[in-house]
């Protein structure tokens, strides 16, 4: 554990093995100093943690867009938060029209459903132009070149959506059905985070099923091991590559969906960006690169960043401790990668992956 | 006789040769500035060019869209010409960060023709702008900055005061104290929690509010800070909500001040607390977006109102559709006036036909506005420090209380619950 007592003697090694004590001390202290306060009550405790799975769903969903990508480019789509966005963005104006009709609360289950395929689809159009027009003929460039251009993509698809929808927000009817709470003793769950949490859970292990049980999950597999070697075995590996950004994109849009139940306002066309990084944060944390990583990481981003702030920083007497959420997000991401580099649960990458 | 008479001729040649000299060269628009600061030249058939520095990108685009309107209509009302001269309007996107200020004002402060800007939307952006277009020697009049700090002059109480900075939206302070006033006084609360994003916008009116409520004998329980881009407000409300203050005063911008409202409702603890809002919630979008969470929401905001403004709205209708995003474009139009009026006051033509734009005359004419009939009211330039630049009415705002029919049936504004012309104690 301790790489300076064992080789030789490194201040790097040193100094990293004193940060982690650091890190560790502080966590302990603030928390202890916070649990022995007692102002929090038990019942806070399990909303914030739960509200914390909810909103890390939502980062899970967006995050395996990153990572499907990655696994099998090994580029960053920093556009990612942006196809996110357009399927929200778009799809609020459908959720307006259901709304004022009265179908979104006369056949709730009908009009969420309707409303995620709507944004899956447009995501998933999104991103496969993306892949076609600002990847594709980028592929076998040096690897800067299509992460720039990512980002490039990302502000082009901001501007592009502030053009057609505007620039002012939006937001997500409420649905009645998702308005209650479970009460479980003292502990009262609002049913829009069971929702959240549950449609997440699903489309998840949908996701899973797809890449690991399915032929095209084969194929995509098979391209991100070795894309040569697949092409030879007859699989087209361009088609396999737009299928795995249609996917990603699916699901950012049916995150949008399910986000605009969990948190209806906010939507507009810059709606994508936090969201992005969080989700890239949660796919680096959990190993970029693996699926049940960036499920992982995801869930784990959003319950720290919930408990983190009144656990830790207000234990610790820091002043505007929820201004400080990020702090711990991202203190959380050096810490899981001074301890794993390769994140929660990814494997050590080859010198070609890393 | 003989000497005078050549006295005499060597006279008239002289005048003769004096005149032809000046006939031949006519003092040139340089020769003709006398100003300190230096002069804008605006060679003949040049047109006239003001800069905009507005959040054109970003979350709070709504306010760079709304302010922009105010001063298009400002220069088309004048039929785009001022002094016989086209205007030429060069807008830049200043963000809302210090940042985008610093960016935009580089950008409009790099042209020598330029005479001055609008803007900033955000407080933050002006404090990058604001030492830039200062020492440049130019001016920048803000139609929705409302931080304290920008017209404070002391540096050791925070103040970033520079020569050139105006301002035709209220000051900060102004609002913040009477919103404390109106806690106390109107709504008899005792405990106040308050919420800011780090903006030097929110971060002033926070502090203030929370000094006035302290000074009036409440007592102030909670003072935190969320980020700008955050959604989730479960965390901050749960640390509220050990406190149970009566009032939670939340200067935030949307999208946070609508996650704020939306989330407090499911919070246990928070059932009685009211929110009170800032400017930067005001605007038609927080009901509209936030739902029934919002009824019963204070928010304190400009108050414009007077056959002019009708005039003006419908001008708006006519030319953009719809209504203003936000309401600080009556502020933009009035701030777009002043500029034009004070360069209309002091550009001197010259014999070669330029006109002769003096830097520090520009300044020294805005800061002598008096009573000059606004849409947003009869404005005055002030000069001393703690409101050096200020020139908006201090009476043109209100609380407003938002109710069902800003949520359900698009009414915006709100109804006027108080007016800061009114007594607290009354």
């Amino acid at each position: 554990m301790f790489k300076w007592k064992t080789d030789e003697f490194s201040w790097v090694d040193f100094t990293i093995d004193v940060l982690r004590i650091l890190i560790v001390l502080a966590i302990v202290v603030g928390s202890w100093n916070t649990l022995s306060e007692g102002r929090i009550s038990f019942a806070q405790w399990v909303n914030l943690f739960i509200a914390g799975l909810s909103q890390g769903s939502i980062y899970a969903l967006i995050a395996l867009g990153y990572t499907l990508v990655y696994g099998i480019l090994l580029m960053i789509n920093f556009a990612h938060g942006e196809v996110f966005m357009a399927g929200a963005f778009s799809t609020v104006f459908l959720a307006e029209a259901l709304n004022r009709t009265g179908f979104l609360n006369q056949s709730p289950v009908l009009a969420i459903l309707l409303m995620i395929l709507f944004a899956g689809l447009v995501s998933m159009t999104v991103a496969i132009l993306l892949e076609r027009i600002a990847y594709r003929p980028l592929r076998g460039s040096p690897r800067l070149v299509p992460l720039i251009t990512a980002i490039g993509a990302s502000f082009f698809l901001q501007y592009t959506f502030r053009g057609l929808y505007g620039s002012g927000f939006k937001a997500y009817p409420q649905v009645k059905i998702l308005q209650g709470a479970l009460q479980i003793g003292s502990i009262n769950i609002p049913t829009v985070q069971i929702f959240v949490f549950a449609s997440a859970l699903v489309l998840m292990f949908g996701l899973y099923w797809l890449v690991e049980r399915s032929r095209i999950g084969k194929a995509m597999r098979a391209v991100s091991e070795n894309k040569e070697v697949a092409r030879l075995m007859g699989i087209d590996i361009d088609w396999v590559i737009l299928f795995t950004f249609g996917v990603g994109g699916f699901l950012a849009g049916s995150a949008g969906v399910i986000n605009g139940m969990f948190r209806p306002q906010g939507v507009n066309f810059f709606m994508g960006f936090i969201p992005g990084i969080k989700a890239f944060t949660a796919a680096v944390l959990g190993g970029i690169g693996n699926i049940p990583g960036a499920m992982l990481g995801g869930l784990f981003l959003g319950v720290i960043e919930a408990i983190g702030p009144n656990l830790v920083l207000a234990g610790l007497g820091i002043p505007g401790a929820n201004q400080l959420k990020d702090v711990i997000a991202f203190t959380m991401l050096v810490l899981v990668l001074i301890f794993r580099p390769q994140g929660i649960l990814g494997e050590r990458l080859s010198e070609k992956k890393a | 006789m003989k000497r005078i008479n050549v006295m005499k001729k060597t006279v008239a040649s002289l005048l003769l040769l004096s005149l032809v000299s000046v006939l031949l060269n006519p003092v040139s628009a340089e020769d003709a500035c006398r100003d300190n600061l230096g002069c804008v030249i605006v060679a003949e058939d040049e047109p006239i060019v003001i800069g905009a520095m507005l959040v054109l990108s970003g979350a709070v685009t709504y306010l760079g869209d709304d302010s922009l309107g105010g001063v298009e209509l400002a220069i088309m009302d004048r039929d785009g010409e001022l002094l016989g001269r086209e205007i030429e309007l060069v807008v830049e996107d200043s963000l809302c960060s210090a940042e985008g200020g610093q960016a935009a004002a580089q950008r409009l402060s790099a042209d020598p023709t330029m005479i001055g800007a609008i803007g900033t939307n955000c407080s933050s952006a002006a404090q990058g702008a604001m030492p830039i277009i200062s020492d440049a020697g130019l001016v920048m009049i803000a139609p929705s900055n409302t931080s304290p700090s920008l017209t404070n002059e002391d540096v050791a109480s925070g103040g970033s005061h520079l020569p050139g900075y105006f301002r035709t939206s209220h000051n900060g302070l102004v609002e913040g104290m009477r919103n404390a006033e109106f806690a106390i006084g109107v709504l008899g609360s005792s405990k106040l929690a308050t919420v800011h994003d780090g903006d030097p916008y929110t971060e002033g009116l926070a502090r203030v509010v929370a000094d006035t409520f302290a000074e009036l004998g409440g007592e102030v329980v909670f003072e935190g800070a969320v980020n700008k881009g955050d959604t989730d407000m479960a965390s901050i409300l749960t640390e509220i909500a050990v406190y149970q203050p009566d009032i939670a005063y939340v200067p935030l911008f949307e999208p946070e001040v609508n996650f704020f409202a939306a989330q407090m409702q499911h919070i246990a603890g928070l059932e009685d607390t009211v929110i009170i809002g800032g400017g930067a919630s005001f605007v038609a979008g927080f009901p509209e977006n936030t739902g029934a969470a919002a009824i019963g929401v204070f928010v304190s905001g400009p108050l414009v109102t007077g056959e002019a403004y009708e005039q003006f709205l419908v001008r708006w209708e006519e030319e953009y559709s719809g209504s203003p995003p936000s309401g600080y474009h009556a502020h933009a139009y009035d701030a777009t006036n002043l500029l034009l009026n004070a360069v209309e006051a002091v550009a001197v033509r010259s014999d070669d036909g330029s006109l002769v734009i003096g830097k520090q005359a520009i300044r020294d004419a805005i800061a002598a506005t008096e009573d000059y009939p606004g849409l947003t009211g009869s404005l005055t330039c002030q000069e001393e420090s703690p409101f050096a630049g200020d020139c908006a009415p201090g009476t043109a705002l209100a609380m407003f209380e938002i109710t069902e029919a800003e949520v359900y049936d698009d009414n915006w504004p709100p109804p006027v619950f108080w007016s800061f012309s009114e007594s607290a104690s009354e």
